[in-house]
Parts: structure tokens; sequence; C-alpha cells
């Protein structure tokens, strides 16, 4: 590629995000003249730079603002544009994220720009550049080429590797001044709700429930078992209609697609929808009562048991070898 | 108030998918309203029912679409707009170019569609129609308050809940959680047999098909081989099951 790349960096509890490492490498890989990674915030973000450095990338652009506090269509936008008008990258990255999926489209419109979501791989043939995306939330795949003129891409968590951080390199950072003004929305409050933290479509380890945790307590275990794992918690359609779980830890078809290094479905059957988003984990891992149940077509495990016995067990095995 | 909703009729979430010569293979498939779009189709007929609007519904795709369209004004939607295309593009920006001249002479106070759709999964099409119409949005809506042209709406961002207020016109995504949609009653399917419905072709509405993106080819993920059963008490099997994640599959 003979133009620059643009990154839209993020920060979450004041840290970068895994996925702006990972985007910054999908950069890398078109070979571009100059990866420029861009925060945008309310303050404090120079203390990023260094970082984003170390994982490629050659400049850094922070715009900061207090209307930039919140995330807002808007006030994203007026700041993406007047650096993409300023720096007319030949491809923009954004990680796939509530921030990214919600404005990379709207970015895209602005500029007539072709727009690839969700990649999780890029490779070359015969030179061309190819991205590769799920379909019907992974039962396919599908490979998609840009034809010319700017490019926006939004890539998938835990897919594309991150560069080792580099600590010999550096980057001049820049400041730019933006004027963002009558923005059409405001953000009143945020609940938390994500109890671990940890983002379930960027988590490296997935507990997940299904109807056979029979209830909120059930969850609970699954809540600790994530919680020694540094994981977090998901649930199949059949348990957030069951009430069990909240619609947002839901995976599969509807609901989220996941893609973390293990998998651990605790009392869930294997519905095809479900499936569908869980079934390209690194390792999956069934724990489930019934030997015929179709999750164990595709876990690398099977513990064909009553999750209540076998998941304190875990508990505790896996905080043995956490101290050890 | 007039209210357009964007409607995807996609596959049935339970329906395997096959891949034959790189196209995905629909001979024989179920076909559903795209779940996120069904939310954004009760949300409007709430909205009706709640006060006055019209409802009208927009959608992209072949002729076999207008059965999903039926049953969204069998649920209760006004009237209906099908861009028919035989063989519909997978590039969203020349899709939402096309609806976003369908949605522009209807003039909506509010837009209403899916979050994404379960086949492409992109969520690009509603985005660009707004930012084409100069139209403000909120992604990821889970619950949404109307008063006058003040919207007052609880959004889903990576599981947190954003309280966003907005004013109209606005285009709004509808999350699972939203509601929960009514089936069709056997009136609402009488009626909905008569209700309009008109097709229009790219070319009516003065679009040429010039694409930024092509599907050079879809495939099936590898198959995964049945991995292995760990037997023994629920004790033995557990204490395997942390051996067999630390030194063979290295992930802990």
């Amino acid at each position: 590629m003979a133009g620059k790349a643009l990154v839209l960096a993020e920060v979450k509890d004041g840290k970068l995000r895994q996925v702006t490492f990972e985007a910054l490498a999908a950069a890398k890989r078109l070979a571009p003249s100059e990866t420029v990674a861009l925060l945008l915030g309310q303050e404090g973000l120079g203390a990023h730079a260094e970082a984003l450095a170390r994982r490629g990338a050659d400049r850094v652009i922070i715009v900061e603002h207090p209307a930039l506090a919140m995330y807002t269509p808007d006030g994203y936008m007026q700041a993406l544009r007047a650096v993409v008008d300023g720096e007319t990258p030949e491809m923009i990255v954004f990680g796939h994220t509530a921030i990214g999926r919600d404005i990379a489209p709207r970015l895209a419109a602005r500029y007539g720009a072709g727009m690839v979501s969700d990649i999780v791989e890029i490779r070359t043939d015969d030179g061309e550049a190819r991205f590769v995306r799920p379909i019907y939330a992974g039962k396919a795949y599908q490979v998609r080429a840009f034809a010319d003129g700017q490019k926006i891409v939004t890539v998938r968590p835990n897919n594309i590797a991150a560069l080792e951080a580099d600590p010999s390199r550096t980057a001049p950072l820049e400041r730019l001044e933006v004027e963002i003004k009558d923005l059409r929305s405001v953000v009143r409050e945020v609940v938390k709700k994500a109890a671990s933290g940890v983002d379930l479509t960027e988590a490296k380890v997935v507990v997940s429930g299904g109807r056979g945790t029979k209830g909120k307590e059930g969850f609970k275990l699954l809540e600790a078992l994530a919680e020694v794992l540094g994981g977090a918690v998901g649930a199949s359609r059949g348990a957030c209609d069951a009430g069990y779980a909240d619609y947002a830890l839901q995976i599969g078809q509807t609901g989220k697609v996941v893609t973390p290094d293990l998998y651990i479905a605790c009392g869930i059957s294997g519905a095809i929808q479900h499936l569908a988003g869980m079934s390209n984990s690194k390792v999956i891992v069934a724990i489930n009562k019934d030997p015929e149940a179709p999750i164990f077509q595709v876990a690398d495990y099977g513990i064909v048991g009553d999750l209540f016995e076998v998941v304190p067990i875990l508990i505790e095995e896996f905080k043995k070898v956490r101290v050890s | 108030m007039k209210i357009v909703v964007l409607l995807k009729q996609t596959f049935d979430t339970e329906e395997k998918v096959v891949v034959e010569g790189g196209k995905v293979k629909e001979d024989g498939a179920q076909f559903i309203i795209n779940p996120y779009d069904e939310y954004a189709v009760e949300e409007a007929i709430r909205i009706k029912e709640s006060g006055d609007a019209e409802v009208v519904l927009i959608s992209y795709g072949p002729a076999r679409a207008e059965e999903a369209l039926r049953k969204a004004l069998a649920m209760g939607a006004d009237r209906a707009i099908l861009i028919e295309d035989e063989t519909p593009s997978a590039d969203e920006a020349y899709v939402a170019e096309l609806i976003a001249r369908a949605v522009e002479k209807e003039a909506p106070d509010i837009l209403l569609a899916g979050y994404f759709s379960v086949d492409n999964g992109a969520g690009q099409v509603a985005l660009r129609v707004a930012e084409r119409l100069g139209m403000n949005h909120v992604g990821a809506v889970l619950k949404l308050t109307l008063d006058g042209d003040r919207v007052r709406a609880e959004r889903d961002a990576e599981g947190d809940i954003e309280v966003v207020e907005t004013t109209l016109p606005v285009l709004l995504t509808a999350q699972q959680g939203l509601n929960d949609p009514r089936y069709p009653s056997l009136p609402g399917i009488m009626k909905a047999k008569k209700k309009p419905l008109d097709r229009l072709t790219p070319g009516e509405l003065g679009v040429e098909r010039k694409e930024t993106t092509q599907v050079i080819e879809q495939y099936l993920p590898p198959k995964k081989e049945a991995g292995k059963i760990i037997g023994g008490t629920a004790e033995e099997a557990a204490r395997e099951l942390v051996r067999l994640l630390r030194e063979e599959a290295k992930v802990v």
C-alpha cells in the first residue's frame, strides 16, 4: 500500500485496549508509508503515546477536548474528520468495538469509502490484499477486496496478533486543536453492568452458562470460575430467555460472537445458533450432564457431569495453579 | 409522526450454512425477518400505538423478501417498499445509497433498524444511511422513551448501559432486549395482504451499481474434530482437565 494508515486507538479504564495493538498490527500488515495512531479523549492522553510507538505507530496524534470525555457520534465525527482531512490516510483501522462499529460506518459514508467490518485476517493473494471476515456469526467466512479509493476496516478482537512491544521504537507526538460543537446527543449517565470489567468480546477466557445452570445462583458459580481465570462470563440464549443472565451476555448468532483462547461451556447443549457464536474459539471445554449434547461435537475437552459438582473443583484447582 | 423501519430478510438462525462454489447455498433454507430488525418493527408499532404514527417498512433484496415484509405488515406496520434485486449486492456503501434514496423521500421523524443483520453482520448500512441524510443516531438501543421530539435511550456499550438524550429526527438501532416482538394476529395477517407494498428497482431510484468492495469468495471454517471426553469422578475429571489445559493446550 502506498498511502498512510490511520488507527483509532482506544483507552478503557485508563489503559490502551489490546484490540488497539491488534489494529496497529493489522495496519502494518498492509505496509503503509506511515502508521499514525489517533487518541481522542478529554485529557491525559499523552501518557499512552509511548506504548503506541512500541507497538508500531510511527506518529501519534492526540485530540483532547471536554466534549470527547464520553463517546458521542457527533463529537467523534468532528474530531475524526479534522484528522482525516489533514492526514488523508488511504486506510483507516478501528477495533470492532462499541465505538469502532458505531462510528466507522458514518465516517465511511462521509468520505465515500469502502469498508470491511469485523476482519479476522488479512491475506495477500498475488500481491492483492484480501480481508477475511466471519458471516452468519462464524458459520462461514467471507473474503473481500477493496476497489480503489479510501478504505476502512474494523478489526475483531483476539484474532490478529499484536506486534511484540519494541522498546527501541519512538514516535513523535502531535496535539491537534479541533473545534467540537453542537453535539446533538448527550450521555446523561453510564450504568456499569459488566461484572468483571473484562469485555466479553475481548476476553481471553470466557466461561459460559446455559439452562443447565438452573438460575442466577448457578451463574454466581461461573462468575467465580471466570474471576480465577481473569475471564468474562457469557450465556446461551436459553439462559437469557429464562432470565438467568442478562441479554448483554448472550453469545450466539443473535448476541455476541466470541473467539477467546479458552471457552468453557457449562450446562449448554449447543444449539446451532449458539455454536455459531463460539465455535471459532481456540480451545473449547464442555461440561454437560447429557453425553449426547451437540456441544461435545465442537469441544476439545469434554466432561460428562454435573456442573455444580465439577465447577467448584475446577475453581479450587485453578486457584492452586495460580498460586504455584 | 412518520417512522421508517429498515428490514432485511435473513436465513433462520437455526439453519446450517452450506457453501457451494464459493457461494452460500439458499435452496430449501428457511427465511425470517432479521431478529434485530424485528425488534425495530415491534418498537415502531408500539410508538404508533401510544400516539399517532405511520410505520413504513423499507427493504432491499430479492422478491422473496416480500414474505418478511408481509409478516411485519401483519404485526401492524402500514405500508412497505421493496427495492427489488435478484442478485443483491453485499457492498454496504452501494446498499446504503439505495436505501438512503428511498428513506429520503419518506422524510421520517424516526428511522429504526436492527443493530446488525445476523447474516452479513457488518452493521454498516443503517449508520451509513443516517450519515448520508445528516441524521443523528443512537446505536444498540435497549430502552426507548419519547416525549414530544425529545428522545431518551438506554444503549448497550459492551455490557454497560449508557443513558443518551437527543432529539428527533434520529436513527435508532435495536439491540436484543429492546422488546419482545409480537406474533401477528389472524386479523393482522388478513389485513396485511391488502396493505400497500411498492416495488422499486435500483434504476428507478437513480442509483448505478457501483461497489467499493467485492466479495471474492465464501467458505466454511475447518470442521472441528470431536475432542477428548475426560472420564472418572467429578474430582478426577476436573483435575485432569486442568492438567490438559496447562500442559497440552497451554491456554492457562
